[in-house]
Parts: structure tokens; sequence; C-alpha cells
């Protein structure tokens, strides 16, 4: 058989609609930027307003104006927009129940990403610049945060006082510095000015090891606002050989179902040349695959 | 009531592209099969009716073109609705409930090749509020789909495995366009076209025609050997606006069935026209199909999908069980318009 011809082809229908008392006056609100609802004869309001509610029954031209606002009830996110479609960048599709109204509208919600979107989320309505009359004068909804901005920014200059700048020192060569009460012999790391279980000054410094016993610990799994780490991960309390309070770090070179107390962990510390006056020198707490410490040993320190 | 049988049925292979086969082309195959296979002719039928829409093709009255691939002359008693051909199969129903004629012949045709389907499909929406927005057919299904998601009445991984399901029912068929054993797990890895629907979870777009044979009472018996008598029919429609009704569920598809008697006894196999995999779980439960009837044995409009014609075909498919013996009661189903919003359901059984 002989080659298949083809050619494009454009079909267009110029025909014009009119929108009567019901739709008409919905969308010439639209233009001063009213959303309007209309009451069904049971009470309820519908937007955008039918002329016949589903039971067919006449709605009844009483028309409430609406706050531009409303909730998601179902939402598709388009990643790669086709033609003809509101945005030429990644939006949703929802469905939108105005407030105060009985119904859901569908129309586009520009939430910048996907994992913005959600059943139930809050969005407020923007308007187009330019206005036609057509349900493209609503140009989006956009996500309503559900919190306002309350930022608080000081600047201070920190003094770490006496003893903890000498906890600081030792990091910075690489040693764990502990403050001991000479007459109970209790040592804290970091150190404190006193023993709070003596009164007594701590007087005197030691170097402990920096290689202890987790004595308790924490996975977190839930991501909350300024979280520095990606969860899950394990964060435990360490009393260190020779110290009487535990500090507190990062568990990790472990799967996390086999962290338990009494494990006895080292310290994973920073390259020499990358040492500072911080504890962020270690990087954190490993198993030494010593065994486990019982737990009368540490039972004080928990 | 008068008692009235699918006869005969047949279909072209649904295909991505039919190029070589305008209407008249793709109609005359399966008209003049479906009519040989009883040995009748366009002249021994009492009513035509076909169902089609001229937005495929682009052109206006397309189906009075394809009126060309039968014997219209001397003049025909002829009807068509800009519907799926099943909804032609119903008009023809009734027109037999008639009593003056025996036969009726039914066609559909579906060149989904030619245009841009999604965007087509959008001219079935609210001409005021939804067209001027862009709303395709993939996403206004995709609403539905989160809807369902957000409800607990599915997974992702529910919409995949009805998906593999029909597909590996698809390898026996030989009419099937996309047919095979896919992997769920794969399935899951495919990106969101508009989430949460992947490629896999959507229809393919296909080319095809289909052609059943009505006949009733004693002419059926004497056309087939063991004729697919319509023991109920009916169909039901929503509202128009989607968000003036709960996407998850299907009341029109389950009062068709109602209405059908699809409940009144054992169903052997559905064929239900779900073009997207989360509407097979919505019809389902819809339509009270459990675990022991055979779905889709054919593959459904997952794996054949030519539009206008993959809801014929489902009638079809569920007939040719009972005039080959295969099952002596099934349903064919068959959907119209956004989500799901029009349902036709009927019983075909071979008592």
């Amino acid at each position: 058989m002989s080659e298949i011809l083809s050619a494009p082809y454009v079909l267009e229908y110029t025909y014009t609609r009119s929108t009567g008392p019901v739709v008409g006056r919905f969308l010439e609100s639209l233009r001063y930027e009213v959303l309007e609802g209309v009451k069904t004869a049971d009470g309820r309001v519908l937007c955008p307003p039918l002329e016949y509610d589903e039971d067919g029954e006449p709605t009844t031209g009483e028309f409430v104006t609406l706050r531009p606002s409303g909730t998601v009830k179902s939402w598709s996110w388009v990643q790669e927009p086709r033609k003809g479609h509101p945005f030429d960048r990644p939006f949703a599709w929802a469905l939108i129940q105005v407030d105060g109204t009985d119904n859901a509208m569908v129309h586009a919600v520009d939430a910048g990403k996907a994992k913005r979107m959600r059943t139930g989320m809050r969005v407020r309505l923007r308007w187009a610049d330019e206005k036609d009359g057509t349900i493209r004068d609503i140009a989006c909804f956009e996500p309503i945060a559900p919190f306002t901005p309350g930022p608080v920014h000081l600047e201070y200059d920190v003094n770490p006082g006496e003893h903890y700048s000498a906890y600081l020192r030792g990091l910075k060569q690489g040693k764990l510095i502990g403050g001991r009460d000479p007459e109970a012999g209790n040592v804290y790391v970091p150190p404190r000015g006193a023993d709070p279980m003596t009164g007594n000054p701590t007087s005197e410094y030691v170097e402990v090891a920096d290689v202890g016993v987790l004595t308790t610990f924490a996975i977190i799994r839930i991501p909350f606002e300024g979280q520095k780490l990606t969860p899950p991960y394990c964060f435990g309390a360490i009393v260190l050989d020779g110290a009487d309070s535990p500090i507190y770090h990062l568990i990790s070179g472990v799967p996390h179902d086999e962290i338990r107390m009494g494990m006895r962990v080292k310290a994973k510390w920073k390259p020499q040349d990358q040492w500072e006056t911080s504890l962020e020198n270690i990087l954190y707490f490993e198993p030494t695959g010593e065994p486990d410490a019982p737990f009368d040993s540490f039972k004080e320190h928990l | 009531m008068r008692d009235v049988a699918i006869v005969s049925f047949s279909q072209l292979p649904s295909v991505k592209a039919i190029d070589a086969a305008d209407e008249p082309e793709l109609v005359q195959p399966v008209t003049s099969d479906a009519m040989k296979q009883v040995g009748l002719t366009q002249d021994d039928i009492g009513f035509t009716c076909s169902g089609s829409t001229d937005y495929l093709p682009g052109r206006p009255f397309s189906f009075v073109a394809a009126v060309d691939g039968l014997k219209a002359w001397p003049p025909i008693r002829e009807s068509h609705v800009e519907m799926d051909g099943a909804f032609a199969l119903y008009e023809a129903w009734v027109r037999l409930m008639h009593g003056d004629i025996d036969t009726a012949l039914v066609f559909s045709f579906g060149k989904s090749s030619l245009g841009p389907v999604p965007d087509v499909l959008n001219l079935q929406n609210d001409p005021y509020y939804v067209q001027p927005l862009g709303l395709d057919s993939i996403s206004a299904a995709a609403l539905q789909a989160q809807a369902m998601i957000d409800a607990g009445k599915a997974t992702e991984r529910d919409f995949a495995d009805v998906v593999a399901r029909n597909r590996r029912n698809a390898i026996d068929n030989p009419n099937a366009h996309i047919k095979g054993d896919f992997s769920i797990d794969e399935m899951l890895e495919e990106p969101y076209i508009s989430s949460p629907l992947r490629k896999s979870f959507c229809p393919p777009l296909s080319d095809s025609a289909a052609a059943i044979v009505l006949a009733a009472g004693d002419t059926a018996k004497k056309l087939a050997k063991k004729p697919a008598w319509i023991r109920g029919i009916d169909h039901r429609t929503e509202p128009h606006a989607l968000g003036q009704r709960d996407l998850t569920a299907s009341p029109s598809a389950k009062l068709a069935a109602e209405k059908a008697g699809v409940g009144k006894g054992k169903v052997d196999v559905a064929e239900l026209h779900a073009p997207f995999a989360h509407q097979e779980i919505i019809l389902r439960e819809a339509m009270g199909l459990g675990d022991e009837v055979s779905i889709n044995p054919s593959g459904g409009a997952l794996a054949a999908n030519s539009l206008m014609t993959a809801g014929l075909i489902r009638f079809g498919e569920a007939a040719a069980r009972i005039l080959s013996g295969d099952a002596n009661r099934a349903v064919a189903h068959t959907t119209n318009g956004v989500c799901l919003q029009h349902n036709l359901v009927a019983v075909l059984e071979g008592e």
C-alpha cells in the first residue's frame, strides 16, 4: 500500500456562551474581586454557584459574599504542566471547599513544591491582575501557613565563664576536662564552679577518658524546625571513665536496634587539624566492643 | 419485556494507531464480520446504532461518514449517540423493546491517535468553571485517586496491583494493546504524571472499532447456539460538578447494578470499564463484586483503550464468554463522563 498522507489540522469553535443570572453574576463579581456563593433551598451555600443543586432543586438566587479562602479536599501535583494548564511551572490541581460553602471548586494551587500539598490544608485565593469575567479571574489559590512569622534576633557576646573556658580549651587539645571537689571527690564534666551535692568549689581540674558508658539514649525520628541532622539518629548520655556526670552526644557506627544501656562507647574525633574550642571536635561516640557495664555500675548516673 | 441477546461480536485489535483507515474503513470490517458470524447482511438488520465522538478525529459529523461503511441504501433505520458504543447498544435494546423488529446492529469506532485526547476530554467539563482552567482527563482522575488514598480506601500499591492483574490477563487477548507481566515495585518507581497517578495507572490510548449484533426472542435462538441474554440493563448518572459528589464512591454504578440485578445470582465474569486503575476498586465496591468474580479476563481498559469503543468491547468480551460457553452469568459495564460520572451496567446470561 502507498504511504498514508498526514497534515496538521486545527479545530476551533469560536462560539460565545451566555451565562445567565447565576453563573453570570458570579463571574461578573469576580471582576470586582468579590467571591460569591448561592444559597440552596435547604440553606446550603454553593461556590461556584449552580442554577440547580444535585437534587434538581433550583437554587434560591440569594447570593452570599464569601471569604476568599478555603480548605483542600483533594489534590494532584503536576510536575510537568501540559499546554493549556494554568501554570507553566509545577503546580497542584485541587478541589477547594471555600469557607462557608458546602461544595468544592476545581482550581489550581500555586504551592511551589508537592511537599507543601496535603488534603485539609488551608488556602487563600489569589486574584488575577487582569480580569475578564471568567473563572480565570481567580489566578489560583495559595497555601496559608498555619503560623505567622515571629522572629527574634538578638546579638550577644557569650562568655562561658572560667570553668567552661577550661573545658573548651581542653577540647581544643583533644582532652576532656572535668572539675573536682577535692573533699567529696566527685568529678563533673563539663566542670562547674561548685559541686551541687556538697556546695564546695570544684577547685581541681582533672582529665577524664574519652571512653565511657552509654547510660541512656533516644532515637530521634521526628523532624523539627532548626534540626541539623536528618532523622533517624541517636542521641545518648555518656558517663566517661573518671567522671560522675554524663555528657550528651550522638551515638553512631552501630545499627539503632543494637544500641543499649550499658554499652561501652568511645569518642570518634575529627582530624586534629580541625579541632576548635568546641565539643563538635568529637563527631560521635561509637561502641568499643568491650563487654557492657553492669546496670548497678551506672544506675546512680541516670 | 422481550428477551434480547447479544448474538455476535467483532473487534479490531486495539493498537496505538491504525493510520490506514478513516471512519468507514474502521467500521466496515467489524460490522460485516459481526453480521457474517450469524449469517446476516445489512438488509436483515432492523435498526443500526453507533457510538463515537467527533472530537477524536476533530471532524464535525464524522459519524455520518461512518455510515458509508454500512450498506445504507435503500435507506436504513439509523441512529447515533455521542457516547461510547455501549450506550448505542442500550438505545438499540430499547428500540428492540418496541417489538416491530428483531435484530439490531451496534457499532463504535475510536481513533484516539489523531488528537490530544487528555485535552479533548476537558471539553466534558463545565464550560464556565472548569474548561477554562484546562483540567485534563488524567488530572481529573488524579483528584479522584488522591481522594481514595485520603479516605483510606486504597493505596498506590493497590492501584499497581489492579494494573498488574489486568495486563497479565491481557496476555491471552490477541486484541489487547498493552499486555505482559508488569512488576508492581517498578510501577511504583515511575514518576507521577499528575500525582498520585503514574503512567502505568493510566490507560493506553488506542485505535479500534467494534460491532455487536443484538437479536430478540426466537431470532436470537436461531442465530446463536448460546445467545448472551440481556437479563437486566440500566444506566444512572450523577451530578456533573466534581465538587458536588463523593469521588471515592459510585452511587450511580451501585444503583445501575441493583436495577440490572447483578446481585440476584452468582457472577462468573465481570468486564468493567475502568480506564484508571483506582476506578476498578470503586466499581467493584459499588457493584458488590467479590474476589470470586473473574474481573476483566480480557485485560480491560488498562490493556486496550479505544475511546468510545472500550465500553462496547466490555459488552462484547463479556458476551463472548457466554457465547463460547465459558461462563453462564456475566456483568458488562461502561462508564461515561469525568471520574465515573455516568455508569451503564448489564447482566448477561446463557440460560
